[in-house]
């Protein structure tokens, strides 16, 4: 009635087998911060913890490997508040040496809760003052992208309409039922243009302003994948709608990423002043790291030509050091904003639980 | 000895069991489990729970009258309630009639239905999105088709932000839960007992209301507690398609973990969560011992038919008609999508094909800007499955034992008390474990912050309860006089195991580890969180994809997501073929 089996021991095996990979994982997860004191000819290791959406090119990793006998470790740990929130709380024992991508929104968080250490680094001289922000100088910038109001080109052609030039125009009757935002609790591109409207109407008056975008039939969703794949209509998704927030720099991903080779964008973004935000991302030496002089090196080199000029086409943000140069594709393609709204960081950090809570009041109810 | 009725029985195998240094062995079968919730759930949420509450202001007390004197925590808890009661209800709905199909009839291609239905449980929610979208959006298939039949200017179904995208997309992920799990046990009911109600004059709804349906409840409140959990902590699906409007808990948790950084209240949410989920465990752990009997389990040779009559046939057909429309008709959307090339022209219509393409696979497996962090989609594969076997070999290794220890003495307090703990990992917020890892593996041995071990880990504490609650049923149902037959004629209780347990539940072991594997290959949260760049998830990398502007890159998240599914059937009908110790045979 019952057969004999053999399957028990097939899982014995494996017992072992796994049990030996556990125990070879473990330790070979740990010696990262014993190798440094190691012989010099075995290359250091510096671990650098940043956001999903970073990117870099192999050769200009390697290049700084050679150069300083060094491996470099990236730990992408999750969007930017996440990375953020763990690097805080593995302070005092940190994860990592260095920290990237800390932005303007998120930047006073981090001072805050002093997980970076100064350092001036010599190439700061080649950035504009405008970028710094922090003025002890634990938080270095590295690159700065804008978000902007991105329009469906042939949608406006057809039409015989002019696209929107400033945010008052998003309330007139012939833009009606054309936007769609993200929701500012949600999504970094949707809190930079709630930023975009404090700093260009002021805390007082802006919510008056989204309260006519919503009588103006504006959409609100939860995040950019949804705005730009699912709603926005020059997109792959083909949605319903021809203007969307998202980034000066899309209109040139949808050529270097088009389907079929394209001469020209199928969008563009709208960038005259005060209608985009700033994002400035940011690096810092983390506290309690195992490697200062290393680390510092890493902090040049991320400031220095090479790796900023390979920041655009990797990132598709800009870098802030003024030597670096842009590539000739990607310049052809994208407009740069002179003048961007501003909220500083302070009154971010002051107010961001105010506002978003008036927001959701204002405007979801 | 002797026992008249099975329900009887029970009490005095649990007498016979307590009278003896058994229970002691029994007790032992849990060391294993115990130390990996120990060491891997308590440790890490004990760890963020206690930093979380050493940043409040005040008295600590104050999140806690925070969060219950707050009118929006209120509604939020009410929606989240209101929103799983009602996806679990509809769940149900449907999947009770598939379990039907599956579990009393024989027919060709019935394993490739139980995988295609069984592959949404594994994809991305921003895919799923797009894989209505291109159905239901404002553009997709069935609007404008719905505009041209009748001459509209304005699409007539409004899916994205609605409450309804919520029920619905719960229902398509979760479907397959109930089909499984009923499905399995309902196979090895023994027809026999109906056809004697309907010799002794009950219809086919009495029949079905007053036999089946009390033989059946057991493992239909088991489904129906999986799926509701599921649907209580659901994040993505509120987030994407229910939009800014609805929120859960979940959702309020990751607000004000990373939008506000406020970890008091976020760890409040936590545990409010938390009581929640164990509330439901301990009604739960109630109901099924109090609903649970011994029964003949019979071979799916015994219970199951052809398809002969035309009646049959055409209830079959309907039925899967209705869970091929329903679960698979958006995969099929998404996978044709990804050999679709798009008009150049975004024209007045959606999806106007020009023709098909292969571009998007192609283009998946070159590293066009030299990316330091490109992974080929092989590689991608391979670590999925790799990750996903190891969190089937865990989750079955200490699920069995545990499954068994609580199915042999559902009645000592011990197991009452272990029971729903066991269960609390599926109820806890991803982001606040996820931070849990991050502050307690901190140092040697332990580091493991950046380890890829941390991934089946992680995995494995989701998967666990699966793997528990698909088995206890099946191993409770085992007549008792069958183990005392056994032990009485010398057997030990580890050959019990292996000659009488084992082989009878060697289906729900197949599901079980299908549960497994399939939560591993589509986990994104955790993995996200934990994630090594060199050795990304299928998730993952789709998830890199689509959240990048440029038709390529969604198209190759669209690939890639055609590719999971497609490893996901593959690796399901692989488990199918994997047969335990002959069960069909016992």
């Amino acid at each position: 009635m019952i057969r004999n089996m053999v399957l028990l021991k097939i899982p014995t095996g494996m017992l072992v087998f796994f049990t030996a990979f556990f125990i070879a994982a473990c330790t070979s997860s740990t010696p990262d911060s014993t190798a440094e004191i190691s012989t010099p000819s075995e290359p250091y290791t510096l671990t650098v913890m940043t956001h999903d959406s970073f990117s870099v090119s192999e050769g200009v990793v390697a290049a700084f490997e050679n150069e300083y006998n060094a491996e470099i470790r990236f730990l992408k740990s999750g969007d930017t508040g996440t990375a953020l929130n763990k690097a805080i709380l593995s302070k005092g024992n940190p994860l990592a040496d260095v920290f990237y991508g800390v932005d303007n929104t998120f930047l006073s968080r981090a001072l805050d809760e002093d997980i970076f250490e100064p350092y001036d680094s010599p190439l700061l001289a080649d950035i504009d003052d405008g970028f710094e922000l922090d003025q002890q100088k634990r938080a270095l910038p590295v690159d700065y992208g804008d978000v902007c109001l991105n329009y469906e080109i042939s949608y406006f052609v057809d039409q015989g309409i002019e696209p929107p030039q400033t945010l008052e125009n998003l309330l007139e009757p012939m833009y009606k039922g054309l936007l769609v935002v993200q929701n500012p609790a949600t999504s970094s591109p949707g809190l930079a243009f709630m930023f975009t409207t404090i700093g260009h109407f002021g805390e007082d008056d802006y919510l008056d302003y989204w309260k006519g975008l919503v009588e103006n039939n504006a959409l609100i969703v939860n995040d950019w994948e949804t705005a730009y794949y699912t709603e926005f209509s020059a997109s792959a998704g083909r949605g319903p709608r021809p203007i969307v927030v998202s980034y000066n720099s899309s209109p040139a991903f949808e050529v270097i990423y088009a389907e079929t080779p394209l001469d020209e964008p199928p969008t563009a973004a709208v960038v005259s002043d005060g209608t985009c935000f700033r994002q400035i991302e940011f690096v810092g030496i983390l506290k309690g790291g195992q490697n200062r002089e290393l680390a510092e090196k890493w902090v040049d080199f991320m400031l220095s030509p090479i790796f900023q000029e390979d920041i655009p086409m990797q990132m598709f943000v800009f870098p802030v050091n003024s030597q670096a140069q842009l590539d000739n594709a990607f310049i052809e393609y994208l407009t740069i904003p002179t003048k961007t709204a501003f909220v500083s960081p302070e009154k971010i950090a002051a107010n961001r639980e105010k506002w978003l809570q008036e927001w959701t009041e204002t405007v979801l109810r | 000895m002797a026992a008249g009725v099975d329900r009887d029985s029970v009490e005095v195998n649990s007498k016979f069991l307590t009278s003896s240094y058994k229970k002691y062995a029994l007790h032992a079968l849990w060391l294993a489990p115990l130390a990996f919730l120990g060491l891997f759930y308590f440790y890490p949420m004990g760890s963020i729970l206690e930093i979380s509450f050493s940043r409040t202001e005040g008295s600590q007390a104050a999140p806690f009258i925070q969060a219950l004197a707050s009118e929006r925590v209120r509604r939020v808890l009410g929606f989240t309630f209101f929103q799983a009661s009602l996806s679990t209800a509809l769940t149900l709905l449907v999947g009770l009639p598939g379990a039907y199909l599956l579990a009393r009839y024989d027919f060709r291609g019935k394993s490739l239905l139980r995988a295609l239905t069984g592959i949404a449980f594994v994809l991305p929610t921003l895919v799923v999105a797009a894989a209505f979208n291109a159905m239901l959006g404002p553009r997709g298939w069935v609007n404008v088709g719905l505009m041209e039949l009748f001459d509209l200017t304005q699409p007539p179904i409004q899916f994205i932000n609605t409450f309804s995208a919520i029920l619905i997309a719960h229902v398509f992920y979760n479907t397959t839960i109930v089909l499984r799990m009923v499905g399995d046990y309902w196979s090895h009911i023994d027809p026999r007992m109906g056809q004697a109600a309907q010799v002794l004059g009950a219809n086919r709804l009495q029949t079905l209301l007053r036999v089946i349906l009390p033989l059946l409840m057991p493992v239909i409140i088991t489904a129906a507690l999986l799926v509701f959990i599921f649907n209580f902590t659901s994040f993505g699906v509120i987030l994407v398609l229910g939009g800014p409007r609805f929120a859960t808990l979940e959702v309020e948790i990751f607000y004000q973990t990373v939008s506000l950084f406020n970890l008091p209240l976020a760890a409040t949410l936590s545990i409010l969560q938390l009581a929640c989920t164990l509330i439901l465990m301990v009604i739960y752990t109630r109901l099924s011992a109090k609903l649970t009997r011994p029964l003949s389990l019979r071979p799916r040779k015994f219970t199951q038919r052809k398809l002969t009559s035309w009646r049959s046939r055409l209830l079959a057909a309907l039925l899967v008609i209705m869970l091929l429309g329903m679960l698979t008709a958006p995969l099929i959307a998404l996978a044709a999508r990804s050999f679709t090339r798009l008009d150049p022209e975004p024209g007045q219509h959606a999806f106007f094909a020009s023709g098909l393409t292969l571009d998007f696979y192609k283009e998946l497996t070159t590293n066009r800007r030299g990316s330091l962090f490109y992974v080929s989609p092989l590689t991608a594969i391979a670590v999925s499955i790799g990750y996903a076997a190891a969190t089937v070999f865990l989750a079955l290794a200490l699920g069995l034992p545990a499954a068994w220890a609580l199915a042999r003495n559902s009645n000592s307090k011990f197991n009452r008390f272990i029971d729903p703990i066991i269960m609390l990992p599926l109820g806890t917020s991803a982001v606040t474990l996820g931070l849990g890892f991050i502050v307690a593996f901190n140092r040697p041995p332990l580091d493991l912050r950046a380890s890829i071990l941390l991934i089946p880990l992680a995995h494995t504490l989701v998967a666990l309860p699966f793997v528990v609650r698909s088995l206890t049923p099946s191993l409770r149902s085992i007549r008792p006089r069958l183990r005392q037959a056994a032990q009485v004629m010398g057997a030990s209780p580890m050959q019990v195991f292996r000659h009488i347990d084992l082989p009878m539940v060697g289906r729900a072991l197949l599901v079980a580890a299908t549960f497994a594997f399939t939560i591993s290959l589509g986990e994104f949260g955790a993995t996200a969180l934990i994630a090594r760049p060199e050795y990304p998830t299928i998730p993952i990398m789709i998830y890199r994809f689509i959240s990048q502007p440029g038709a390529l890159n969604y198209g190759q998240a669209l690939a890639l997501s055609t590719i999971l599914m497609a490893a996901t059937a593959a690796g399901m009908l692989a488990i199918e073929r994997f047969r335990i110790a002959d069960v069909g045979e016992f």
